[in-house]
């Protein structure tokens, strides 16, 4: 077996985690926002609630939240909603388990940068005579977003490589695949090479938050 | 006619009377100085002139017209108080200029964002942005930072921050304009550029609040002085009788403090 063919094949499997990342970054950097927004929220009860979910989430594995998306609803006897997306299924299951996850840690990274806005800054808006939503859009998301990006290139990076925890479904992600070769014939070295792929990932997004942090440095909050 | 009447304003938080029943008028074009030790409700009042606070109790009438009563809470939708606000101007003891905008930036946002919601903003966009850019300009030539209108607030002066946020509270061509200890956060060098500033406002007869603690500039720039303390106005008058005339002996206690501490 050529080193050459193993290493495309797990190109192609390592598809799935970018995939993974990808769509997860989609879905939870919106709802994180939305989150953030729950969680400091002046009405209590959807206060509790978002900390209930937020704590739930952050306090559990997610490997077991990924089991708990696929298994739950067909054993509550809600039908199974993976078959309608057929063999993605399972990608799709770990998808919305990795969206949730994310969001609630990204929401808390968010309601800290949005809480280390001087007040200052939104009274400011407001006598000048602007309404809530341009004081947000105008004046304290840029700010944020520059306070977010180091915490951010964090999670980004844990984010990257937990896709692999989508191997409990049987997807067949970069461990998985590099998996069969150990079962299959005897060979090792598949897997320990699937750190080349994290690494390079890493390394492009590390080179990514740099050029980010450079292109904000032009103000200081 | 006062510009400004403002009528027996209670402000409490929780248990602590902050304002109690403060009541003053300001003539157009007029200067008024409020003095007084920290925590007297100087910062409070002002606050509430802007509706950063909301009074438990009294009244803010502008031109005649009341933009606040207690009586009647149907005036205090969010849109109204919005519109309202744009009678007052305020800079802020610590500037809060936006970190991420160019001193002209700072100075045209304010309008830019009103201008877009004009019916007819899509047919002369370039035109209205010439004209509050212009105005601007002149704005920020006026308070002698015609070089540093592309710098961001951060490659600015403590003094030349403070100039640019009296630039973007006066763009908004507000009646009264407020100060909220001005030069409070500013070193004594740089004090002197910014009070000039507020002279220079003084002599084109704006209409001004000033909170401060610069007696010898309330003395020379303002038109009437109010002297607070503990949340009440225990005396006002023009600089004259408050500061060579005083009646209060609080008030002649701080005075006495105060030149104590600058000599």
């Amino acid at each position: 077996m050529s080193a050459s063919v193993v290493f495309s094949k797990l190109l192609e499997a390592f598809g799935i985690n970018c995939t993974i990342f990808f769509v997860t970054l989609l879905g939870a950097l919106p709802l994180g926002l939305l989150v953030s927004f729950g969680s400091m929220s002046k009405f209590r009860p959807i206060r509790y609630i978002i900390n209930t979910l937020v704590w739930i989430v952050r306090g559990s594995p997610l490997m077991l939240q990924i089991i708990f998306i696929f298994f739950v609803p067909p054993l509550l006897k809600l039908g199974n909603p993976w078959t309608t997306f057929g063999t993605n299924g399972r990608v799709v299951a770990v998808c919305v388990a990795f969206i949730i996850n994310y969001a609630c840690y990204f929401s808390e990274i968010f309601r800290g940068g949005i809480q280390s806005i001087p007040k200052g800054q939104y009274e400011a808006g407001l006598v000048l005579g602007m309404t809530k939503s341009q004081i947000f859009f105008r004046i304290t998301l840029l700010q944020v977003i520059k306070r977010v990006i180091p915490p951010m290139g964090n999670e980004f990076m844990t984010l990257i490589k937990d896709t692999a925890l989508a191997n409990i479904l049987a997807t067949r992600e970069i461990i998985y695949v590099s998996q069969e070769y150990i079962a299959n014939r005897g060979l090792i070295w598949p897997l320990f090479s699937t750190a080349i792929f994290f690494l390079v990932f890493c390394g492009i997004l590390t080179l990514l938050f740099n050029w980010l942090e450079k292109k904000m440095d032009y103000f200081r909050t | 006619m006062p510009i400004l009447e403002v009528k027996n304003i209670n402000k409490s938080f929780g248990t602590t009377k902050v304002l109690n029943d403060i009541s003053f008028s300001l003539e157009k074009g007029q200067a008024l100085a409020i003095i007084g030790s920290s925590g007297s409700g100087k910062t409070t009042l002002l606050r509430c002139l802007n509706f950063l606070e909301t009074p438990d109790k009294g009244q803010i009438i502008v031109n005649d017209k009341p933009l606040f009563d207690s009586a009647s809470p149907n005036l205090q939708s969010e849109e109204e108080i919005r519109k309202n606000r744009l009678h007052f101007g305020m800079v802020f003891q610590s500037f809060n200029l936006f970190p991420q905008y160019t001193a002209l930036e700072n100075v045209m946002l304010a309008n830019l964002l009103m201008a877009k919601k004009q019916p007819n903003y899509k047919k002369n966009k370039h035109e209205i942005h010439d004209k509050i850019q212009s105005e601007a300009m002149a704005l920020l030539e006026q308070m002698s930072l015609s070089g540093r209108m592309s710098h961001y607030p951060h490659q600015l002066s403590g003094g030349q921050q403070q100039r640019v946020a009296i630039a973007r509270a006066l763009a908004m061509k507000p009646d009264i304009l407020c100060f909220d200890e001005p030069t409070s956060a500013l070193d004594p060098e740089l004090t002197g550029e910014v009070l000039k500033v507020i002279r220079s406002l003084a002599d084109k007869h704006t209409t001004m609040v000033i909170v401060t603690h610069e007696m010898s500039f309330a003395h020379d720039v303002a038109d009437q002085i109010v002297f607070m303390d503990k949340g009440v106005i225990v005396e006002q008058g023009t600089p004259e009788q408050v500061f060579e005339h005083t009646q209060n002996e609080r008030t002649k206690a701080f005075l006495s403090r105060f030149s104590q501490n600058n000599s």
